[in-house]
């Protein structure tokens, strides 16, 4: 059991169009049997946070291809990519590296 | 056989995946610290090393081509992009290095502003101009901003390629740097920094190039006109970057500067290169991806940043605080299928997700072309948009493609063709005011259309299929290509005369 768990998520790249401009949102995930991972974030953000066009954002369960991921300013690739555990306080960052975002 | 995305029944069986680089590691290259991010398959950089790999690829591209001579003035095009502002960053940063190391050149700075090519209002673009009006005074070089509208003023000579001069050899480069040092150390140590310094500052605080207000309402209502009649996203993404880079070498030539410096990260050249085949331009893939491209002789573009992936460019950008700005382009939020720009772009990227040296790959490629004059005429007749030799024989008649666009000149009765060769002056003016009235007479404009159309690459004329009228392109493209076919061209002229012979015959007897 998963306790409820406070994390920042920025965008930037252009990928903050498709939430409303805003860059930075601090986010509160609620507790659940799982424990948080990116994987369950990124349906987390679809579901709430995305206002359009999910395609251009996510692809599957992943990102779309051109969408860097920063958690904590680290590469996620050496954490894991998808199956790494959010710890509480954590900052995760999407740069659309993407033409026009 | 291997198709992206496409669902196998089976499982397919995999060889044990590649070893991820976990946190675990150490730094590949100096063994010791936390690795903050992956370059390339597998190689984890911590952030002192990576800062030194980026900054010394920066140095090694231009060091290795020897292009860039001291004292030069180099123009720098920014974007706002992420790209552009870390050339920018590492241009300053390598001017302000000690005196050994230093870069050696003059820069400037420019930024168009292409928010009427994208529809945005004037509100939109003068809140984005404010910002970086902010960020280019902080970079402390001369820097000029320029609306896209500017293209209805510019002149013909802008398509016209100056005397080429010889690029600088092996020795010349030598010999330029060691008079260079030379004349450091006699006049005396650091003077030649401030002389330097003094040369900067001066033009900043004038605030050189700073429209004060929005550009003439008829140039933005112009610019939108062309840009909305286009049909296709890639052509107006192809008719943008024409405009863009006409712009950029007009400013160049006007301040002096010989050469130009654009911010293209290698995944956007692989992108490009694959983009140009798809477009028809594959015979001048050297001039679009390598790092330097003359087509214009007088000014040369060069592109530092060619080896540097937007991964590496992101990272180091955000690591290290490069201030950049985020401007909507025409193809923002467009869907994958919207242009061949995008739908290359999107290809690629997938396929780097899985191979990931597909991107280095398709770029080492783009390394090795070389440029080789055609059929050994270098001085033969050049499109009159892109500025590369016409890769299409204009009396080509043999080919389908020759038969078409010869049509439009063949089809045209003779009678208008007679009052026109008499009066070399087409009804269709130039001028942007006076193209409705003259649009009545459909004929005479066909005949500007092919006018146009016949001076162009095939790559271009592709792109110009989606123009409907060309008449909204700028005033300069338009005069040009009526002085270059007015040139004597024997083939035309001798079909005119022939031809009212020959109605003289027929009415005679």
């Amino acid at each position: 059991m998963a306790a409820p768990l406070s994390v920042e998520v920025e965008f930037g790249g252009g990928a903050e169009l498709l939430f409303d401009g805003v860059k930075k949102h601090q986010v509160t995930l609620p507790g659940q049997e799982e424990p948080w991972d990116i994987r369950s974030l990124l349906v987390w953000i679809k579901k709430n946070l995305l206002k359009e066009r999910p395609e251009l954002f996510i692809q599957g369960d992943s990102v779309r291809p051109g969408i860097l991921v920063l958690v904590n300013d680290a590469d996620w690739e050496l954490l894991g990519e998808l199956d790494y555990q959010l710890q509480d306080q954590d900052s995760i960052l999407f740069i659309s590296t993407l033409h026009g975002g | 056989m291997c198709q992206v995305g496409e669902d196998y029944g089976d499982p397919v069986p995999e060889g044990p995946p590649p070893p991820r680089p976990g946190r675990e590691l150490r730094c590949v290259k100096c063994k010791d610290g936390l690795p903050v991010v992956v370059i390339r398959a597998g190689d984890a950089f911590c952030r002192d090393c990576f800062r030194a790999f980026y900054v010394h690829k920066f140095r090694a591209v231009l060091g290795k081509n020897r292009l860039i001579f001291p004292g030069e003035k180099v123009l720098l095009a920014w974007s706002g992009g992420p790209s552009s502002s870390s050339m920018v960053w590492q241009v300053l940063e390598g001017l302000s290095r000690d005196s050994a190391k230093r870069l050696r050149f003059v820069p400037g700075v420019v930024y168009v502003d292409e928010g009427a090519a994208c529809g945005q209002s004037w509100e939109n673009r003068a809140k984005t101009l404010a910002e970086v009006k902010l960020i280019l005074r902080s970079f402390g070089f001369p820097w000029h901003i320029v609306a896209l509208e500017e293209v209805f003023t510019l002149p013909p000579s802008v398509l016209r390629c100056s005397a080429q001069e010889p690029l600088g050899t092996e020795g010349t480069y030598k010999v330029a740097v060691d008079s260079f040092l030379q004349q450091q150390h006699t006049v005396g140590g650091s003077p030649s920094p401030t002389q330097q310094e003094e040369q900067l500052s001066q033009p900043c605080t004038q605030d050189p190039e700073d429209p004060a207000g929005p550009p003439p309402a008829a140039h933005i209502e112009a610019l939108s006109r062309l840009f909305d009649s286009v049909k296709t996203l890639t052509a107006k993404e192809e008719l943008l970057q024409t405009l863009r880079g006409h712009l950029l070498l007009h400013v160049a030539r006007t301040h002096g500067y010989s050469k130009v410096m654009t911010g293209d990260s290698c995944t956007r050249l692989a992108i490009k290169l694959m983009t140009s085949l798809a477009l028809g331009r594959g015979a001048f893939l050297a001039w679009d991806t390598g790092f330097s491209d003359e087509r214009h002789g007088d000014v040369v573009v060069v592109r530092p940043m060619r080896e540097h992936t937007l991964k590496e460019v992101a990272f180091y950008n955000r690591l290290f605080a490069v201030p950049s700005i985020f401007t909507p382009a025409i193809d923002t939020k467009a869907p994958e299928k919207a242009s061949i720009h995008r739908l290359m772009e999107g290809f690629l990227l997938r396929l780097q997700a899985q191979f990931p040296s597909t991107v280095s790959t398709v770029y080492r490629t783009s390394e090795k072309l070389v440029k080789a004059p055609r059929d050994g005429c270098a001085a033969g007749p050049r499109c009159l948009l892109c500025m590369c030799s016409l890769d299409v024989d204009t009396a080509d008649s043999a080919t389908a493609f020759g038969a078409q666009t010869q049509d439009f000149s063949q089809t045209q009765p003779p009678t208008p063709l007679a009052e026109a060769g008499a009066a070399p002056m087409p009804c269709c003016s130039a001028e942007v005011g006076r193209a409705q009235k003259c649009c009545q007479s459909t004929l005479l404009c066909r005949r500007e259309d092919s006018q146009v159309i016949e001076q162009l690459c095939y790559g271009c004329r592709v792109n110009m299929k989606d123009v409907p009228s060309l008449d909204s392109l700028p005033p300069y493209i338009l005069a040009e290509a009526q002085f270059r076919s007015q040139r004597p061209s024997q083939d035309i002229q001798e079909y005119l005369v022939e031809n009212s012979d020959e109605e003289v015959h027929t009415t005679g007897s």
